[in-house]
Formats: structure tokens, C-alpha cells, sequence
């Protein structure tokens, strides 16, 4: 270690040549390694700016907000799938983030010991099932389900809020993606949760409990508050991971490019949009205006990131130094 | 002592029978949610389970695709090219993954650790989608779809999942053992080299596993990359390589029934890799950190 004092190290001289080069050899290839990490996420954000580029030059800023994505005419924005990123997210998230604190709450709090171990990694396990898996479910098992009961019984009760219209005839729309994307999102919440949540001191808890707490005010006076921050980057790495998804999604959210109330209606997300062409756009117009979509999904998925890790740390500053 | 008579009744009244009725409700809710979640993954893996078992033969982990139109065929060409793809990707990211780690845990000062810990993390959470593009852009424009373009891009997913396991074994390696290497007068590299790395041998191949088996269920790096094959059996990586996530991606976007079967199939196969291949690596993970004493 560096620290030793100058008069305990080996002086240079006396140490073989073969430890010298192989220390200066190891460094540097190391070094080399970590450059190289960073270099590829420049790499990655200028090759995908380079080849949106002729899109970028053509529609300019403008793309972001164009409502209409026409392949005759050659006109395109990216509004439509802006939009039906930003609600099948919101639907993942409004519905798992409760799920997931509640979960994580059983998981740390209530559950039996014996339990715990077992739940958690069936929990975790959810994570684990590839999303082109899930995603086959919710086209062939979710999707009739929802078009056939869910999705009439809510129109009829509710359709008159315009957000419950006339259900998709096979089961492919918005809503469909929300849940697969909620099932995808509440393992990843509930999983940092409950790190936080056995992190909070155990004095604090019993404290709370002493002074004559139930088990729900101890949770809501002591453990939801001093997790506060890190609940609110658990909940953007989750919506990270639900504006990213493009496999399942692509699957289950029918195609369209048209932006209406209807939550049952096909639409495409960023990635989805992008997944869906991947045997080839027509025009070379086309085929950049779909990087286009990319480095858009690029720029917000490089802001979620950074924010939910800049908050873990100055949440928990430890873990940037490990 | 004198007996006390308390002034006041033990038996819950008014706000406190609100309050244990309050904590009872959302006790139960917890439990609720944990059951929601444990029974949706049980309903996944058996509607999986119960529509692949009818694809299931001999025939379907043996021969090919059929051609179109035709009736029969199996994956034999996704599972060899979804073994090669992943395979070369590990066989990128295990190396320069486990180089990043002992960069950061032995070399790198803090100042320097902290950006490069922070990079690794924001390209974990990147899209996977705008690394298939990215791949895309580097070896498929200008020429063709290939399986190594599909590597490469895996191997980017998976390089700050293996960084990150090897980085956390890497910490777990008691000083003392380092400190005494040093001190015996063993040069820095042999320390690594010959003390560190062997003792973390164990968690960095469970941290490889995981990073497997996210990599294994991976379509949308696949999709850019190597999508459009041919569907016979294959070991030429500079062509696309038929793969499983993409084989279940293409069929099940097909209106016909038979390859909506082979689908299940294949789901159910990937499904059972990725599902033993990470239980496998956690349970190893767990006996690795006991034995460095965690």
C-alpha cells in the first residue's frame, strides 16, 4: 500500500525487473480497462447523434414536438411516441411504486424470518424473466384476458372518462403495455427498497414501538421518512427501466401513430417505435428520423440515470466511494 | 410493594382500537402485495410452462426452423447460436469487467474511482435498445448483420454487471491478506495476481453467471444486430446467427398458431437457463461471501 512509510518500501533498485514492468503492465491495462468504459458511453452517445444527423439537420428541435409521423409524405415527429412513452411509464409507475413499497415493507418489516429469504428471491426472480418472455405472455395470455373482461367491464362502468374507451379487440394497446412494464418495474423498486428499509437503525424503530407506535406509525413515522430520497431514485431507476423497454413493449402496445385519449388504443413508445423497424425503414429520411427517436430515448434515459445516482449518493454517500 | 390499581383500563378504547385497526389493514395490504407479486410470477412460468409443453419433443431441441409453410421444425439453430453469441460476449466483458474492478478497488484514488463507478452505473441503466442501435451503427451499416455485432453488443450489457459483482468481491477480500502479501515483499501485480484474484475467483464467476443470464433473455441488442437469418444451423459469426430471443420476438408478432407453439417452447427454455442460472449464481454468491467471512 501507498501509505507504508518511504523507509520500509523496497527501494526500486533492488527490485527484480520482471515486478516492475508487471506493476506498471497491470496498472496500466486496468487503467486502460476503466478509460475504455468511458470512452464507450461517449462513443455510444456520438455514434447515435451521427447517424440521427440528417434527421436532426431536416426537422430540427421542431421533431420533438411534430404530432404527425408520415412515411408518404415524409413528414415526421416524435410527439406521439413521446407521448406514449411518458403514460405507459406513468401508468408502470403509479401502479407499481405502491406494490413495491408495500412488498419491501412485508420483506423488511413484517414478514415471518423463515419467509423472508424465499419471497425476496421469488421476488427477484421476477426480474430475472426475460422480457421477450413476458412480453409473449402479454400478447397470447394478458392481452385476451384484458380485451375480453378488464377492458369492457371498466368502459362500461367508467367509460365516461374519455381514458376508458372502447377496448382493443385483441388486447394490444397502452394499457397492456402499463402492466407489463409494471410487472417489470415492481422487482427492481421493491428490491432497492427493502435495502433501504433494513437500513435504517434499529433503535430508531424500537424507539418508535416503546413509545406506544403501532407497526404502521412506526412505518410511516420512522422508516418512510428517513428513506424519503432513496425511495424517490429507486422509484427513476424504475421508470428508467420502463422508458427503455422495448422488447415487451413492442409486443404488447399493437403499433400506431396516432395520439389519442383512449388508454386501450395502440400506440408506440420511443423504443418501441425503434424495435418495431428493425427489418428496415423505407426512406433514408425514415430510417434517420428513427435514430432520431433513439437519441431522444438516449438523452432522457442518460438523465434518468444520472439524477437517480446522483441522488443514491448524496443519499448514501458510501456507496459512490465502494 | 403494595399491589398498584391502575387508573386507567388495559383494554383498547376509542383511538387506540382505530390505530390497531389502521396497522391491521395495512399489515395485511403488505402481505397482499407480496402475494400479488409471488403469484404473478407463478402464473408466468405456468401458462409458460402448460402452452410449451405440447412444442416439446425430441425434433424441437434438434433440427432446425421448418421452412415456411411447413409443419414441424425446432430451435437446434437459435439454442447453437444463442450458446455462441453469449459466449463471445462473455468472453469480451468477463476480462475487461474484472479488469475495471481491480482498476477501481486497487489502483484508482477515490477522486478518480467516483466518475468512472458512476459511468459504469449509467451505462447499466442505459436503454438496451440504444445499444443495439449503437452496435448497429459501428458493424452493420456498410456491411451486414453478424453474430459478433450481436456479441458486442451483449458484451456492453453485461461489462457493468461483471464490473460491478467483481468490484464487490474484490472489497470483500480482507486487507490483512493484501497487507501481508506487500509486507512479505511480493511486488503489486503478483499481489493481485497470485493473493487477490485467486480468493475472489469464486464470486467474480457467479457475478459472470448473472451477468449470463441478464445477457441470455437480451432481444433488443440482438434486434439491430442479428435479426435476419438463416434459419439453418450456423457456427459462422461474421453472418447473423439465428438466436432465441429474437426466434420468440419474430414468431410471436406472427399471426400463426404452430409458431406461436414453438414460441412457448423456446420461452420455456429460455426461461428455465435464465431462471437455474441465476438461482445457481446466488446460491453460490452466498457461500463465496461466507467463506471470505461476510
Amino acid at each position: 500500500m501507498s501509505a507504508l512509510p518511504s523507509e520500509f518500501s523496497l527501494r526500486t533498485s533492488t527490485r527484480r525487473l520482471s515486478d516492475r514492468i508487471g506493476d506498471v503492465v497491470l496498472r496500466g491495462l486496468t487503467l486502460l480497462a476503466a478509460l475504455a468504459a468511458v470512452a464507450l458511453l461517449g462513443a455510444i452517445v456520438w455514434k447515435v447523434l451521427d447517424l440521427a444527423w440528417p434527421s436532426i439537420r431536416h426537422f430540427g428541435l421542431g421533431f420533438v414536438v411534430g404530432e404527425t409521423w408520415d412515411p408518404v409524405k415524409r413528414h415526421f415527429g416524435a410527439l406521439p411516441f413521446i407521448y406514449g412513452t411518458a403514460l405507459s411509464s406513468l401508468i408502470a409507475l403509479l401502479l407499481a411504486t405502491p406494490l413495491a413499497i408495500a412488498i419491501a415493507l412485508w420483506l423488511s418489516e413484517l414478514a415471518p424470518r423463515g419467509v423472508r429469504g424465499i419471497v425476496g428471491s421469488l421476488v427477484e426472480m421476477l426480474a430475472a424473466i426475460p422480457s421477450v418472455v413476458l412480453g409473449l405472455w402479454g400478447i397470447l395470455v394478458l392481452g385476451p384476458f384484458l380485451s375480453h373482461h378488464l377492458e369492457p367491464w371498466l368502459h362500461d362502468n367508467l367509460g365516461f372518462i374519455p381514458l376508458f374507451g372502447g377496448p382493443a379487440p385483441t388486447g394490444t394497446g397502452l394499457f397492456t403495455a402499463g402492466l407489463i412494464l409494471t410487472i417489470m418495474v415492481v422487482p427492481i423498486i421493491a428490491s432497492i427498497c427493502r435495502e433501504l428499509f433494513l437500513q435504517v437503525p434499529d433503535e430508531l424503530e424500537e424507539g418508535a414501538l416503546a413509545l406506544g407506535a403501532t407497526r404502521w406509525e412506526m412505518i410511516r413515522g420512522v422508516i418512510l421518512p428517513s428513506t424519503r430520497t432513496g425511495i424517490a431514485a429507486a422509484i427513476i431507476l424504475g421508470l428508467g427501466r420502463a422508458l427503455g423497454e422495448a422488447i415487451a413493449v413492442t409486443q404488447v402496445i399493437g403499433g400506431g401513430t396516432i395520439i389519442s385519449s383512449n388508454l386501450f388504443g395502440p400506440i408506440d413508445t420511443l423504443a418501441s417505435k425503434i424495435a418495431a423497424s428493425y427489418q428496415g425503414a423505407g426512406s433514408g429520411l425514415e430510417q434517420s428520423s428513427l435514430l432520431y427517436l433513439a437519441a431522444i430515448l438516449l438523452v432522457i434515459g442518460l438523465i434518468t440515470n444520472f439524477a437517480a445516482q446522483v441522488i443514491v449518493r448524496v443519499f448514501d454517500p458510501l456507496r459512490g466511494a465502494r | 410493594m403494595s399491589a398498584v390499581t391502575p387508573d386507567f383500563t388495559l383494554r383498547p378504547s376509542g383511538g387506540l382500537r382505530r390505530r390497531r385497526i389502521v396497522n391491521k389493514v395495512m399489515e395485511t395490504l403488505g402481505t397482499a402485495a407480496a402475494l400479488l407479486a409471488v403469484g404473478v410470477l407463478f402464473l408466468v412460468i405456468a401458462s409458460v410452462a402448460v402452452r410449451a409443453a405440447p412444442a416439446l419433443s425430441w425434433d424441437f431441441f434438434t433440427k432446425p426452423p421448418a421452412l415456411f409453410g411447413l409443419p414441424g421444425g425446432g430451435i437446434s439453430s437459435a439454442i447453437v447460436g444463442s450458446l455462441l453469441i453469449v459466449g463471445l460476449a462473455t468472453a469480451i466483458a468477463l476480462p475487461v469487467g474484472v479488469l475495471i474492478a481491480i482498476y477501481l478497488t486497487e489502483f484508482a484514488p477515490r477522486r478518480v474511482a467516483q466518475p468512472i463507478q458512476l459511468v459504469l452505473d449509467v451505462l447499466n441503466g442505459l436503454p438496451t435498445i440504444v445499444t443495439g442501435i449503437f452496435v448497429y451503427g459501428l458493424f452493420v451499416i456498410g456491411h451486414q448483420q453478424s453474430g459478433y455485432a450481436g456479441s458486442v453488443a451483449l458484451s456492453i450489457v453485461m461489462l457493468p454487471l461483471v464490473a460491478r459483482a467483481a468490484q464487490e468481491t474484490l472489497l470483500l477480500v480482507p486487507s490483512a491478506l493484501r497487507e501481508a502479501s506487500l509486507a512479505l515483499g511480493v511486488s503489486r501485480w503478483r499481489t493481485v495476481v497470485g493473493v487477490i484474484l485467486p480468493t475472489t475467483f469464486g464470486g467474480i464467476i457467479t457475478g459472470g453467471v448473472l451477468a449470463v443470464a441478464r445477457a441470455a433473455g437480451e432481444t433488443a441488442p440482438l434486434l439491430f444486430t442479428t435479426s435476419i437469418f438463416n434459419p439453418a444451423v450456423s457456427t459462422d459469426v461474421t453472418k447473423a446467427m439465428p438466436n432465441i430471443p429474437v426466434l420468440i420476438f419474430t414468431y410471436s408478432e406472427q399471426p400463426d398458431k404452430a409458431l406461436h407453439e414453438q414460441a412457448w417452447g423456446a420461452a420455456l427454455v429460455l426461461m428455465v437457463f435464465v431462471l437455474v442460472a441465476s438461482l445457481a449464481a446466488k446460491a453460490l454468491l452466498a457461500r463465496s461471501r461466507r467463506k471470505l467471512g461476510r
